[in-house]
Order: C-alpha cells, then structure tokens, then sequence
C-alpha cells in the first residue's frame, strides 16, 4: 500500500472576495524612473529583468522621470490626454445607450485608457493591430470617426460592418485596425502572419497583436509565440494584463509563472513589463518595441499591467466576485489623472482647462450620438437590414445562397 | 500533354501558381527542403527560395492562422496540414476565422488562402491518418470544398482554388497520390488505366470551381460521387452492365446542382457513394437536395453507400471503405426497386 497522504488538487484564489478589504501593499511597485533601458538591439537573454518589474515614468508627484522619459512633447501630451478623454466619454455615453436600451452590449475601458491610446501613437500609418475587444484607443488617437464607431455599435444602416458584428467589434483596414473575432486569442498568431507577409514582401510596415490576461491560456497565444520567434517576425505581441478574465483573476491563466511577461523567455523573446496607466511608459515602451521590429530584430512581448475599474461587459456584475472597493485601492491610479497632473506640473495645463476639455469630449460625443442616433440604432431608425445578410459570404454569391436570398424575399 | 501521377500534377500546379503571382506562398510541416512527406511540393523551396516556402513548427492552429494574417497582409498562402486528420487543433482557425472575414468586415479584410490536406484511406493509416472529413468543412458557410480524382483535375482545380478570392478547403484523396486506384479486396479496380486518367495538360489552366464532370454517361441511374470512390464507382458500373451515370462532383461546395438534378431526372434513380461515414455524411446533403429536386422523377428511394460508422479501423481499412461489389449490390437493388 503506498503511504502518501491523499493529493489535493490546488486551485488559485484572489487575495480578496466580496466584503474583504482589498489591500496591494504587497504589490512590488518599483520607483518611477529606475528601470533601465537597454539599446532595442541587446541580446535577449541579457534582458530577462525586464519581465519581472514594471516600466514607469510617472512620478508620484507627476514628474517624467528615468531613462523612458523624454520621447513626447508637450502637444503630443496634450493630444494624448484627449484622446483618453474622449474615449472615456464615448464610454460613458454607450454605456448609458446600452442601458437605455438602444444597443444590446458595450465594453468599455475604464482605467485601460492609456494603453490603446498611447500604443497607437508609437505605430506608422501602415502598421496593423490584431486588437481585442478593449482597444477601441487605438481608432481613437488614429482619428477614425466616433459617428462610424457608434454606428456600429448600434447596428444601423452606416455601420461599417453592415449589422453583422457584436457592438464595439470594430474593423478599419485603413485605420490599421484588423476586424474584431469573439474568439479569444484568434487574432494573436494571425498578427505574426501579417508580420511575416510584411517581410516576405520586403515591406517596411510591422504588426502588434493584442490579447488580455485571461486569453493567453489559449493556444493561439502559444502558436503566435513559436511562429514569432522561429522566424522572428516584426510584430509587437501585446499583453493587457488588467488582472479579470469576466469573473476570474489573474492566477488562473497564469498558474505558477511570474508574469505574463516571461511566458516571452521560453521561446527567446525579449520582454518588458509596464505600468500600463502611465501614458508616458506605455508610450515609451511600445515605441521601443515597435522600433525592434521595424529594424528587423524580431518580436517582442510587452505585458501593460493595468486594472479593469468596469464590468467585463454590459452582461457582468463585477460586485459579484471581486470587492467594490478594489479598483479604487488599485496602486498605479488613474490614466488620466496621473497625466494631467504631469501637464499642469509642466505648466501646460490647469484645471479650469481640463475641466473645459471634459466638457468639449463630452459635447463631441453628444453631438456624434445625436448624428449616428438620426440614422438609426438597434431598435428604431434605419438599421442595417436582412437583405445584407447574404452579401460578403463569398466574393461572389454562389447558386445556393442566390436562391435562399430569393426564398428570403429579398 | 504529359503523363502524371496525381502528386506531380500537384506539384506542377504550384510551381506555376508561384511563377505566376508571387504573391503564392507556400508552407506547412515538412514542406521546405524536404518537399513534404507526399513530396507534393517539392523543389518549390529550391526554385523560388525560403521566404516563399518554407518550414513551419507542428502546429496546424500555427500554420492556418498564418496563413490567414498574410492573407489579410495581401499574399496568396496556399498551405498543407499533412494529413486531414491533423487539422482539429486548426478547426476554429479555418471555421470561425478564414471562413467569416469577408463576412464579418463587410470585404475589408479577405482570406483568399488554400488549405490542402491529404484525406481517406487505403493505405493502412488507421484512424489518424485515413479519416475523410468533408462534411466538417461543406457545413461551414464561407468556406469551398474540393475534391479532386485525376491528376488533371488535381492540376486544374489546384490552380483555380490558388486563385480564386475565398479560403478553399482542398482534399487531396491519399490512395490517388502515387498512381491508379488498382485493387480492393472484394473486386479489383482497373478504371484508371481503362480511362488513362493519368494525362495531365500543359501550361496553366484552370479547372473552374462549382462544376461538376460527368465520367461516364448512362441513364438507367445516377452515381454521385468524388474522390477515390469515383474509381470504385466505375469498377462497379464495369462489373454489373448497368447503365449508370456516374458524376464526379469535384467540388462539394458550392455544389453543381444543375449537371446532378438534370442527370437524377433523366435516369430516375441516384446512389450517392463516398468514403466518410454514412451518418450525417455529405451524402445525406446531396440526397436532400435530390429529394426535393428530384422528387417525382424518382423510381425509388435515394441510396446511400459509405464508410461504416466506425473510427477507421487499420487492419480492416479494406473491409472499411465502400468497394466495387458492395456498390454493385446496390445499384442492382436500386433496378430493382
């Protein structure tokens, strides 16, 4: 008989559930400013610290600081404290649209902003994201139009995508922005394609996929990582760890590694990991990534560490799991906040303007609503219609769809 | 014209997709210097260089989503998973992404990419290496599936699913690969060298998509089939002297319906053979479709014969897939009834 005690199986908890006081003392946050910054053509294996801290530029008092800083100025700052505040109008008022019944889901990125946003900002006109469903930013700071955006989120006769997608799975071939899957992590390997299409072709132009936490669990993750590094394709592989995959934490796609970061070492890709509600480090970081795989250096992972302050989606109770006051004891802050407050210690910016630009994205917003609204959303107006249905299955329709496209009466 | 065996006319046909369009690249395991395990692609690494075919790890889910990313970048990928019964772990790579980007992006991104996979039996693969699973890509909307039976067609239909704007799922029926269908345990089949099936024209044509070959005439019933059972068909249209009409669909979807329903009506009667399982099968879509059409031209029932409704077996493979004396039985039922 063998006399082991009985195994027991072990499953990852959350530190905290509802009603426990959230408390991330124990979180290593490192200073603004350490961390170094290598030359984006060290040697992979000498940079394996990067995995394993976290990227920051923002001081506590707001000041850029460390050797990361430096890369915007202050009309590049500006433009990015718009944009997230624009998104975050959008946000609000879709949010409100979807509760009000004119739309049936919305995802928003509260406390995301910073990362799609500045992420786009490190990108050339021709590059092209594989996003998620959390990167809306990303059109945002490219200039799409937040008219288009809406209209697909309420499925009217302008959306883009002609009715056929989830509200917020966007898709702009001209704003690099790859159409959105609800299959999780489809998109990650399919960037490295596109990458790799990129340098079979003797282009310029680079790739930057992007996954959450929760979905690197899947094998795609895993495929896109041995297909960028076997044949180190020019693609930033993007990792928004904003610690809920819906209901479960972080641990549990992570099992015993240290961090999202490192799942890059095992198949020889450098890694950093960042501060993900720094405008600045994301910046920062992303510019350096994407500049490694614009000089043909290969791939390169980058985990934005980041909280999801909202619901997964319109359909999710976070209060249900997690306790309600988490994402204020939350460590890293507020994007925006922790922007502004770098402006006005620059002088660049004050209350009263801030203040003044919220209310300006607001009113954008308002006014785009008013406009996509006239022409329709999922209940009323004019929405995108059955005859749609049967168009784009294949460049041309074959006999079988013409005829049931007939017995559909259209 | 030259005579080929179905593994050169493909090899053959992708050499002059790739020269051209050089936009067609080419991979998947073992593809590169090796040719692949069936050498259909050998010495395309040679001619046209690494970064237009080329190796890749054992990851089909790896090589479909790729394949799928140059596609949106603007290249033509025609890839090979090495057997059909490797494409599962690509399933939702090729179902829920390759098939629906049109769609979902309103034809802002396409995926004019070519999977090609070896299918079916008759060479002792057992069940993982020897299913035919056709009926889990024609039920995907958005995608087209082919299935050729000759080294011309394999050639011809090869160059047009290269060229052709949507992802095409491309069967390659294994038995065929080195020469004739030349034997089954209950009956020996000869169609290949009666029919010299192995000339292959030269230079580029294509062999359009969505039509259907009518093999041989008859009109006393109709046989539908593809792949390796047309041979099998027409051993047993040898055998029992009736005269049946036997289709070689080429591709299962989109399906050419007209050349099917206009043969059913004529002779009044239809057995649909292939290898897959019978239940659910492709056959059962093609009998529907007769039923409906076809309904009171029909001297009886539409009839089925195909692989039994088992995992493919190793040392029964012969006993496994449909030979020319069980589909003899069944065409002189089907007169009978």
């Amino acid at each position: 008989m063998d006399d082991h005690p009985p195994l027991a199986l072990h499953v990852p908890e959350p530190e905290w559930r509802p009603g426990d006081t959230p408390d991330f003392s124990r979180v290593e946050i490192p200073r603004a400013g350490s961390v170094r910054r290598p030359p984006v053509d060290e040697d992979p294996e000498a940079m394996r610290d990067l995995a394993f801290t976290i990227i920051r530029v923002l001081n506590r008092k707001g000041e850029a600081v460390g050797p990361w800083a430096g890369e915007l100025s202050e009309e590049e700052l500006l433009d990015g404290l718009r944009h997230m505040l624009l998104l975050r109008a959008y946000d609000a008022r879709m949010l409100m649209a979807q509760r009000q019944g004119k739309t049936s889901f919305y995802m928003q990125h509260l406390g995301e902003e910073a990362i799609s946003t500045a992420f786009r900002k490190a990108l050339g006109p021709r590059d092209m994201n594989f996003p998620t469903y959390r990167q809306a930013g990303l059109l945002i700071a490219s200039g799409y139009p937040l008219l288009k955006m809406m209209c697909q989120v309420y499925s009217n006769e302008e959306d883009p995508v002609r009715g056929r997608q989830l509200p917020v799975f966007y898709s702009s071939k001209e704003h690099g922005f790859f159409s959105i899957s609800g299959n999780l992590a489809t998109q990650y390997i399919q960037a490295v394609g596109w990458a790799m299409g990129s340098a079979i072709r003797g282009d310029t132009a680079i790739s930057a996929a992007w996954i959450g936490d929760g979905s690197t669990a899947e094998n795609d993750f895993h495929a896109a990582l041995v297909f960028a590094s076997t044949y180190k394709a020019p693609v930033v592989l993007n990792i928004v760890n904003n610690q809920w995959a819906i209901s479960t934490f972080q641990g549990i796609a992570r099992g015993g590694a240290g961090t999202f970061a490192a799942r890059g070492h095992g198949f020889g890709i450098p890694a950093l990991r960042v501060d993900g509600n720094d405008y600045l480090a994301v910046h920062a970081a992303a510019k350096w990534a994407v500049e490694r795989a614009r000089r043909n250096l290969g791939p390169t992972v980058v985990e934005y560490v980041t909280y999801r302050v909202g619901g997964h989606s319109t359909s999710d109770d976070p209060s249900a799991y997690r306790p309600k006051e988490e994402s204020t004891a939350w460590p890293l802050g507020d994007p925006i906040l922790r922007l502004k407050a770098h402006l006005i210690g620059l002088g660049a910016w004050s209350e009263e303007r801030h203040a003044q630009a919220e209310a300006e994205a607001t009113d954008t917003v308002r006014t785009a609503q008013r406009e996509a609204e006239a022409i329709g959303t999922m209940q009323t107006g004019r929405r995108a219609g059955p005859r749609d249905m049967f168009e784009d299955v294949y460049a041309e329709m074959p006999p079988h769809l013409v005829r049931q496209r007939h017995e559909a009466g259209y | 014209m030259a005579r080929m065996t179905m593994i050169e006319a493909i090899q053959n046909a992708h050499d002059l997709a790739m020269a051209r369009d050089d936009r067609v690249v080419v991979f998947g395991e073992d593809v590169g210097f090796f040719g692949g395990v069936f050498r259909c692609t050998a010495g395309l690494q040679k001619k046209y260089g690494k970064s237009r075919c080329f190796d890749t790890p054992i990851s089909e889910l790896g090589i479909v989503g790729a394949a799928i990313g140059m596609a949106a970048y603007g290249l033509r990928p025609c890839v090979e998973i090495q057997f059909a019964d490797y494409m599962y772990p690509a399933y939702d790579q090729i179902v829920s992404e390759a098939a629906r980007l049109r769609y979902r992006s309103a034809g802002e991104f396409t995926c004019p990419i070519v999977i090609r996979m070896p299918m079916g039996g008759g060479i002792f693969g057992a069940q993982t290496h020897s299913q035919s699973p056709e009926a889990l890509f024609t039920h995907v909307t958005g995608l087209k599936t082919v299935v050729p039976s000759t080294p011309a067609d394999a050639k011809g239909l090869l160059l047009a699913s290269i060229a052709d704007p949507d992802p095409v799922i491309f069967l390659e029926p294994k038995r065929l690969y080195n020469g004739p269908f030349d034997g089954h345990h209950d009956r020996p089949v000869t169609s290949w060298r009666t029919h010299a099936l192995g000339e292959v024209p030269d230079g580029y044509f294509e062999t359009p998509l969505g039509v259907a070959s009518v093999v041989q005439a008859g009109d006393a019933l109709t046989i539908l089939t593809y792949g390796t059972m047309v041979h099998v068909a027409l051993a047993a249209v040898q055998e029992t002297g009736i005269a049946a009409e036997v289709i070689d669909l080429r591709t299962l979807l989109p399906l050419d319906r007209e050349t099917v329903m206009e043969s059913v009506r004529k002779t009044g009667r239809c057995l649909v053979l292939h290898e897959a399982t019978l239940t659910s099968g492709y056959g059962a879509e093609l009998a529907a479709q007769v039923q409906t059409d076809c309904f009171y031209h029909l001297e009886a029932p539409v009839a089925r014969v195909a692989g039994w409704d088992t995992p493919y077996p190793h040392a029964q493979e012969w006993d496994y897939f449909p030979g020319p004396a069980r589909v003899a039985r069944q065409m002189r039922a089907l007169m009978e009834a």
